[in-house]
């Protein structure tokens, strides 16, 4: 009822904002406007300031203020699902763990807005010329932008304050209302940011000869990249989310010495890595998707970004996304010491390492190579007789494929280690999964050799069936799974029992992710080669280039490294904020830190 | 502790990444660079040798137009067979039809660039458009954005690789203030090779061929090649080396892509050296 409520609140909000400004969305452009071409400023039109290079500047404003936004509205998402599902199960570790972690929200939101402000004020002191054009085309929009930002800090603040009194009963659903609206205007801002950016890539609503803004802000807007990015970006913020909550759960598990507080935040370790891993197995496809309307929008572009010159960033991305799953298959397998039954299952753990790596080593092999005359020799050609198909797409998406099939079974064998399924036909349907592997795999294989031998423009083609092989193989698994486990014998988990070895792979996974992140942001930007507004504004700055991977690597590293520490000030404010000075008067000896409250913690074990 | 040891992980994850990243190949890519030209002092030759350059270079047709099936693979191709294949074809219907010649040929280049639909060629329309829709850009309009003079200068080295005699007229000194050709230097850094010895090296072929005192035995030697070979089968060994596999080796070992590699100079460097080279066949 409460969320029906909220759903309309949010519909009546944005019909009154279209039926009072129209003009915001939907005008045409002015006559003036129509006439007006876009900019082309020379290279003595961009300021120079200090002799600081305004590209990595904004590079690292523009990353920054990427990371903590995904942060601030990925945790939000976290969170009401946390909230949901606490109320699903009666469990209020999920209701502890969703308001800790608004409460780190709270902290990194300030700084969010400093480093977007911090961007706006340089891209307007660097590239004027540039901001002048994107406002003509955005106009009223970037109105709404900055009123969405006030609602967001408004529904945030209210979210969170009112968290313990609107904790349980009906009470509960209206705050869960609230934080859908919470939700609903932070991923709304989003899209709109998106818009601008990929506006950038595939220009809509202006002439394509001159630039001259001549559609509606929407048609600016629904260019042809905005939703596949959208739904990548979207995506990518749940798995980032979940990552930099598990990170921080495992520092406070080492950290921790009371049993009651560690086995705490190894709960939250294994929910936030489930997180992560959730929403990292479908984006993948999300990614397949942008990719090929990248190439449908843009032939040129495409090749740019898989043959051209960023084709080699993309082994990098290989070997990121590798580590990623190594890390989060480790530290599952090392899970299974939590469960009584868990050494039943660890004997195949060797198995799905042995798949996992093989993966691994398959998408970091490159195509092609740039060999001395002497390795050319050696190697007996320039691709090697054996390896060279392994370089190729349909290698690689075979490998992806079998590495989340994999990854999903190390997810299933850690659920079914603490239950015994009590149901008659249990056999039968541990038989059907079985099946369900061996056919989805061999299907993964099959359509990864077909690709292989057909056409380069078929080859995208064929990752198709095994994108449904690998959804259907854990779609499947899950809804047997879930028949077949109604009423199962529980066996107890024992959270806390873990190797601190284990909890370094949580470290793993937000420090690979967000140097991902901003690699895919460095091959985004890329992809407009040496235009602002690709084909309409072209950039003629002196930085009007393709950095090296070798210096965009660095530059990376260095805004990585930036964001850590901003991440730890964040945390260390939080925890800051618990701590009270001992009274110099008093006897007793105060804890320096509250521990978080564990109600419920002994109800689940 | 906890947290210098999990920074010092943290930090050494980080590196290791970055190390990557700088062991990798290093490829700046920088805008194309207009380079003026001396209209008064280019000849058709020079014509065709811009051409040759704007098409692997500043008009980036070999992003598409190469082995990978995306577009017809025009320096693989027999053009001298393909134009006028095209010409009949019975979809076609543009401006060339039902002409022959070189003259043909211009127009028919030209429209291709220019309206890339109107003709598209069996299998290379855009996905869904049944040959309708050509996923090739307008060449005259950004990104690519070539001047008239340079899609003459392109069209002067399709008709060469023809075997007709270019029909384009040659630049007035008021049509190239800024005729560029931006030299493909991701690919070739130090220009064309001079010397066929100097082009043996500089793509590697003694590597596999016993050439130069190289002693090599990947690929089948070379000696006398010139005595059971002519310069047009040469020319097809190496620009597609796999449509006749010499006995007792095995195809793709040699690289696919030297037509695209090579200048039409380098590859008749090559020719010729071939074609003297002593030795028993």
């Amino acid at each position: 009822m409460a969320f029906r409520t909220s759903t309309s609140i949010i519909a009546l909000c944005c019909l009154a904002i279209l039926v009072l400004f129209p003009d915001l969305v939907f005008a045409a452009a002015d006559a003036a406007d129509k006439l007006l071409p876009a900019p082309k400023p020379g290279r003595l039109d961009y300021p120079v300031v200090a002799g600081i290079s305004a590209r990595t500047l904004v590079w690292g404003f523009a990353q920054m203020h990427l990371f903590l936004a995904a942060f601030v509205l990925a945790v939000p998402i976290f969170s009401i699902a946390m909230e949901y599902l606490g109320q699903l199960s009666g469990d209020e570790r999920y209701d502890n763990m969703a308001h800790e972690f608004m409460k780190i929200t709270m902290s990194a939101y300030s700084l969010t807005a400093l480093f977007g402000g911090s961007l706006a004020l340089a891209l307007f002191l660097f590239y004027p010329h540039l901001m002048g054009y994107m406002m003509r085309v955005f106009r009223g929009q970037v109105l709404i932008y900055a009123l969405l930002f006030l609602l967001e800090s408004v529904t945030l603040y209210i979210y969170y304050y009112s968290w313990n009194a609107l904790r349980y009963g009906n009470r509960k659903w209206y705050h869960m209302s609230i934080g859908l609206l919470l939700n609903t205007v932070g991923l709304t801002l989003m899209f709109i940011a998106n818009d601008w950016a990929t506006f950038m890539m595939s220009p809509a609503g202006v002439d394509p000869a001159t630039g001259a803004v001549t559609g509606t802000v929407w048609e600016a807007t629904r260019n042809h990249l905005w939703n596949p990015l959208n739904l990548h970006r979207f995506v990518a913020n749940i798995a980032y989310g979940g990552a930099i909550v598990g990170g921080y759960a495992a520092y406070m598990f080492l950290s921790e010495t009371d049993p009651k507080v560690k086995a705490h935040y190894d709960w939250m370790g294994y929910t936030s890595n489930f997180i992560a891993i959730a929403g990292f197995l479908p984006l993948p496809f999300a990614g397949y998707w942008l990719m090929a309307e990248i190439y449908a929008y843009s032939q040129q572009m495409g090749i740019t970004a898989m043959g051209g010159i960023l084709a080699w960033l993309f082994i990098i991305q290989a070997v990121l996304i590798g580590t990623i799953m190594l890390a989060a298959n480790y530290y599952l397998w090392c899970g299974l010491m939590r469960t009584d039954r868990g050494a039943d299952y660890a004997k195949y753990v060797k198995y799905i390492a042995f798949v996992i790596v093989c993966g691994f080593l398959v998408w970091v092999t490159p195509h092609s190579l740039i060999l001395t005359t002497q390795e050319i020799r050696q190697l007996g050609g320039t691709h090697h007789k054996f390896l060279g198909p392994l370089g190729i797409m349909p290698a690689k998406n075979t490998a992806v494929n079998l590495m989340l099939v994999f990854t999903f079974l190390s997810f299933q064998m850690f659920y079914r280690s603490s239950r015994i399924p009590t149901v008659s036909w249990a056999k039968a349907g541990n038989m059907v999964i079985i099946a369900l592997y061996i056919a989805g795999c061999a299907n993964i294989v099959a359509a990864g050799i077909y690709g292989y031998l057909t056409p380069t423009v078929y080859k995208v083609g064929a990752s198709v069936p095994q994108v449904i092989s690998t959804l259907s193989i854990i779609i499947f698994s899950v809804i047997i799974d879930v028949f077949m486990l109604r009423g199962a014998r529980t066996t107890k988990v024992h959270w806390g029992r873990m190797s601190e070895r284990s909890q370094y792979a949580l470290f793993v996974l937000p420090v690979a992710f967000t140097w991902l992140m901003g690699l895919m942001g460095y091959i985004r930007s890329s992809l407009r080669t040496h235009w602002h507004v690709y084909t309409i504004m072209r950039d003629n700055s002196p930085e009007a280039y393709i950095p090296t991977i070798g210096q965009a690597g660095n530059t990376i590293t260095i805004i990585t490294l930036s964001f850590m520490g901003v991440m730890v000030f964040v945390f260390w404010l939080s925890r800051l904020g618990e701590t009270r000075q001992q009274d110099p008067g008093a006897q007793v000896q105060p804890a320096a830190v509250t521990p978080p409250r564990l109600h419920g913690q002994e109800a689940a074990q | 502790m906890t947290f210098l040891k999990v920074m010092v992980f943290s930090l050494a994850v980080l590196l290791a990444y970055t190390g990557f990243a700088n062991i990798v190949p290093q490829v700046q890519g920088d805008p194309p660079v207009e380079e003026k030209i001396d209209a008064g002092s280019l000849d058709m030759a020079g014509m065709i040798a811009l051409g040759g350059r704007l098409f692997r270079g500043k008009g980036t047709c070999t992003l598409c137009h190469n082995d990978l099936g995306r577009a017809p693979n025009l320096l693989k191709l027999d053009l001298a067979r393909t134009f006028p294949a095209r010409l009949a074809d019975a979809r076609y219907s543009g401006v060339a039809k039902g002409q022959k010649g070189a003259k043909a040929v211009e127009s028919y280049i030209r429209e291709s660039m220019l309206e890339p639909s109107k003709f598209v060629v069996s299998g290379f329309g855009k996905k869904g458009s049944n040959d309708t829709v050509s996923p090739m850009p307008k060449i005259d309009a950004p990104p690519v954005s070539l001047s008239k003079v340079e899609m003459n200068a392109i069209m002067a080295f399709l008709q060469d690789r023809a075997g007709f005699q270019p029909t384009v007229p040659l630049p007035s000194a008021d049509e190239v203030p800024s005729a560029a050709a931006a030299p493909d230097t991701s690919q070739e850094e130090d220009g064309p090779a001079k010397t066929a010895v100097a082009a043996i090296e500089k793509f590697g072929c003694s590597a596999c061929h016993d050439l130069e005192g190289s002693k090599a035995d990947t690929g089948p030697k070379l000696a006398g090649i010139g005595k059971r070979m002519s310069k047009a089968q040469i020319f097809e060994a190496i620009t597609n080396p796999n449509a006749q596999i010499a006995k007792g080796f095995e195809k793709d070992i040699m690289p696919q892509d030297f037509a695209e590699q090579m200048r039409v100079s380098e590859l008749n460097l090559i020719i010729q050296y071939l074609k003297k080279l002593p030795g028993q066949p």
